[in-house]
């Protein structure tokens, strides 16, 4: 049950219905300039960016590395988050959307360091099962460090000592190891599709390092940069709401009383935290 | 050394639906009443103009910080537990009002049925449909008993909604009228009703309209903004003890709040309690509370593990089958809210907008009210089409084979951004002789304590029951016109994720002291001045969110102890030893 059948076809239909809202748009006075700009760049001019959006609307920006010490691990991290979220006909991919500052900044917060979760020990060693299968052991037996517990797979448990910014870092070295093993290159000089090939990998689980399995770190690196594109834009991602407009979500809204029985679909200028503060 | 405090009437733990009413109602009648919350106080103003996705529904601002404990967590008795360590996958309430201030605000009572599970299941299908090891049990209170209850908890909250076609008697109309229905909405029920169903538009503790409640409290009306579930209502337009029960207590002049108090003990002396120990979790310093009357209404995991560490109480063993505290643990996890999801290539919802108490509902497959007598399960669940409004990390439903990241989809998450509905079967869920709490013998605390251990098995019941309402909900999602269902999976097995605060049972009502913590004032059997009040009292999980019968049941726990202070003490219900043993 999948329409996977006809992606083209799905692709042209896409782009017909884009178009056709965008000038229902403009008749509702709801489009602001840059969204305009956007909108037309994407559908006609592709490939001129530089043209996307005007650079006075564009803010200063002061994005700089505050977690990742070296460029190359952010380098390879950047390259890896635009593979799972990439430029397309769409609009901006992971990285002119701000995603590896995202997590760059997320690495160095309490998030990254686990300072609000469970840290005490003993992490025992634990391995990933295929089903679930009852373990015989002790009823009050006490774990150690040098336990060994087996889980299933795919069960949401977090047993590392790590915290999510080693975790980050380890992942990336891991990666960039298997690139030089598989391809004898460097991750960020790969074709997009033997990236591919590496990430599908880690998905799957085929690396092991540090005590982990890889899927949880793909996992991780996935969620982390979807959270970076569609995060309000504070965070150092979805600049600009560009993510926003490409999913058509409006960001926070005080009241929708007078909309939630409207039978159409309603796309509105986003409007980001900042502006619902009134700042 | 502790120090020690003055004497109150009436010392309450926890500031949520539970530890509010009950505070509400003593401090109304005149009692000295202490509240201790763990964490921080809050009000209304720390929910204004804070609407963000990531600090709330991802990074988990209102869920309890886990630095200092946390459970742990298998499958079987024979496991190794191993500590849930993550914010994510462990969510209970903290800070003043407690889980309740970030409910999504959907309310259903529990059924006739559900109180009186055992006997009218063999009345119908005789004693063999309740299979071995599965320890259903009456409540000890009928619906009928417990309605009154119901209702006035209703009108404290000013529940909005409209009767369930199929629901049992009311005593009073919701003191509210339903929501405003959305499309999405109109199209379930529609698609439902053409299906001989049932629908209606769901209750909520969201607003429809500017309320009163009989205390004085005013409650504001919805805007549909869709920050209610994991957030604070910026609005005062949902139900919440910040809103209600708290400013009840407060202008009372005899309810005192201390935040930042974590209880660690339950002081007791000749088998009646005589107070709380707890810590300044600001300065560390610990305080003694004493009181005539100690009411334990905290998050169900902290009843039982208070009661296990006061030593209050015989823990369960599942090896015996004895002991009570701990006993009869249930929660909704991840068999249970699942369903079928529908991609609509035509239409697109407004989805962006909504409530956390905004659908529609239908109870045709819910508790007994359609025959068993064939089907591999008990009991039901009701189904539901919520339009809570999606942000934009949270939405990114594409159809199953779609790849979870890269080019295909991107552009297939984007377009079914506001495409996709999903209409899911809220399982009820039965108590099991291998599913309990006890003490963890690895793990500990901030202090030293143990942390308390859960043992919880999917059985073929759970499986059984998600399947069968899986199918119905496809059923509606294609009536309702989608091109493509995807149908969601049975899980093989628990997976440790503790998601969404339904989580009861281990401290339960009950007539027989045998097999029940509590009477049907949750008065503990065998401390008669403790009464422990919230989710911990639920024998079994009935098909829906379990707050109102949370609320309805400390109302009745609040009358009980103004009765038992009146009459200077004693059991306020006597026990009876059950005709079937569980």
């Amino acid at each position: 049950m999948t329409n996977n059948k006809n992606s083209n076809q799905d692709t042209q239909d896409l782009s017909r219905r884009k178009f056709l809202k965008s000038g229902g748009l403009v008749a509702g006075g709801l489009l602001g300039g840059s969204l305009f700009g956007g909108l037309l760049t994407n559908q006609f001019q592709k490939g001129t960016k530089d043209e996307k959006t005007p650079q006075a609307d564009k803010p200063v920006s002061f994005d700089a590395r505050t977690f990742f010490s070296r460029n190359e691990d952010f380098a390879l991290l950047s390259a890896a988050t635009e593979r799972i979220y990439p430029e397309n006909k769409n609009g901006m991919g992971a990285i002119e959307l701000g995603v590896p500052y995202f997590i760059d900044r997320q690495c160095a917060s309490n998030w990254g360091r686990n300072a609000d979760d469970y840290m005490h020990g003993p992490f025992p060693t634990v391995i990933k099962t295929d089903g679930y299968k009852e373990e015989k052991r002790p009823n009050n037996e006490v774990i150690t460090s040098s336990s060994v517990v087996k889980v299933p797979a795919g069960t949401a448990n977090y047993q590392t000592k790590m915290t999510r910014g080693t975790f980050f870092l380890e992942g990336l070295t891991a990666m960039e190891k298997t690139s030089q093993d598989k391809f004898g290159d460097r991750f960020v000089n790969l074709e997009p599709e033997q990236q591919d090939e590496i990430l599908k990998m880690f998905e799957k689980g085929e690396v092991k390092f540090s005590g982990v399995d890889s899927s949880d770190f793909f996992n991780l690196l996935r969620q982390t940069t979807i959270e970076g594109v569609y995060a309000d834009p504070v965070y150092g991602g979805n600049r600009n709401m560009e993510a926003w407009r490409m999913k058509e979500y409006p960001g926070p809204i005080m009241s929708f009383l007078d909309k939630i029985e409207e039978e159409e679909f309603i796309v509105m200028e986003p409007s980001s935290l900042r502006n619902y503060q009134g700042l | 050394m502790a120090k020690k405090l003055e004497k109150v009437d009436v010392v309450v733990v926890g500031s949520g639906w539970a530890g509010g009413v009950v505070s509400a109602e003593l401090s109304k009648a005149g009692y000295q009443v202490v509240m201790l919350e763990r964490g921080k106080d809050q009000t209304r103003s720390d929910f204004i103009g804070v609407k963000d996705e990531l600090r709330y529904s991802n990074r988990y601002e209102m869920i309890e910080k886990l630095t200092g404990d946390t459970i742990t967590s298998r499958v079987s008795i024979g496991d190794a537990a191993l500590p849930v360590r993550l914010q994510k996958d462990m969510n209970t309430g903290t800070d003043l009002g407690g889980g309740s201030m970030h409910w999504a605000g959907s309310v259903y009572r529990w059924r006739s049925y559900d109180f009186e599970i055992r006997s009218k299941t063999i009345e119908r299908y005789g004693e063999d449909k309740i299979p071995e090891g599965m320890q259903i049990r009456d409540w000890g209170i009928t619906y009928d008993e417990l309605e009154p209850y119901y209702a006035k908890w209703e009108q404290t909250a000013g529940i909005s909604g409209e009767p369930d076609p199929l629901g049992d008697k009311r005593s009073n109309e919701y003191p509210n009228p339903p929501m405003l229905a959305s499309p999405a909405i109109k199209l379930f029920k529609e698609s439902a009703k053409e299906l001989g169903l049932h629908p209606y538009q769901m209750a909520s503790g969201n607003m429809s309209q500017t309320y009163t409640n009989p205390d004085g409290e005013t409650l504001n009306q919805c805007m549909f903004c869709s920050f209610c579930t994991m957030y604070g209502c910026d609005f005062g337009s949902k139900s919440d003890p910040l809103a209600t029960v708290i400013p009840t207590a407060r202008k009372t002049g005899n309810c005192e709040i201390r935040t930042n108090s974590l209880v660690r003990r339950v002081i007791h002396k000749d088998g009646k309690a005589t107070g709380v120990l707890y810590t300044d979790t600001r300065t560390g310093q610990e305080f003694e509370q004493p009181a005539d009357v100690v009411v334990l209404a905290a998050f169900t995991f902290s009843n039982n593990r208070l009661l296990m560490l006061s030593d209050i109480g015989e823990i369960y063993n599942p090896e015996t089958r004895k002991g009570t505290i701990g006993r009869n643990f249930t929660g909704q996890f991840n068999s249970t809210f699942l369903g079928a999801t529908g991609f609509f290539n035509d239409k697109k919802f407004n989805y962006y907008m909504g409530a956390g108490g905004l659908g529609g509902a239908l109870s045709d497959y819910d508790a007994d009210l359609f025959d068993h007598t064939n089907l591999d399960f008990i009991h039901g669940g009701g189904i539901e089409l919520r339009q809570y409004g999606d942000a934009a990390i949270k939405n990114n439903f594409v159809p199953k084979g779609t790849p979870t990241w890269g080019e295909e989809f991107k552009e297939k998450s984007l377009f079914y951004a506001f495409r996709t509905l999903t209409v899911w079967y809220s399982a009820a869920v039965m108590p099991w002789w291998h599913n309990y709490m006890d003490l963890d013998p690895t793990y500990k605390d901030e202090f030293g304590d143990p942390l308390l251990r859960i043992t919880n098995k999917l059985t073929d019941q759970d499986k059984n029951i998600a399947k069968f309402g899986i199918e119905k909900c496809a059923e509606i999602v294609e009536a309702m016109g989608a091109d493509i269902i995807d149908k969601d999976e049975l899980p093989d097995q628990f997976d440790h994720t503790y998601f969404g605060m339904h989580y009861i049972g281990g401290v339960a009502m009950g007539e027989d002291p045998e097999t029940s913590a509590v009477n049907n004032y949750l008065q503990m059997w065998e401390m008669e001045n403790l009464f422990v009040v919230g989710g911990s009292a639920l024998p079994h999980f009935g098909s829906h969110h379990p707050t109102p019968t949370i609320g309805a049941l400390a109302y009745r726990a609040a009358e009980g102890i103004d009765k038992y202070l009146k009459e200077n003490g004693g059991l306020l219900t006597q026990p009876k030893a059950s005709s079937v043993k569980a």
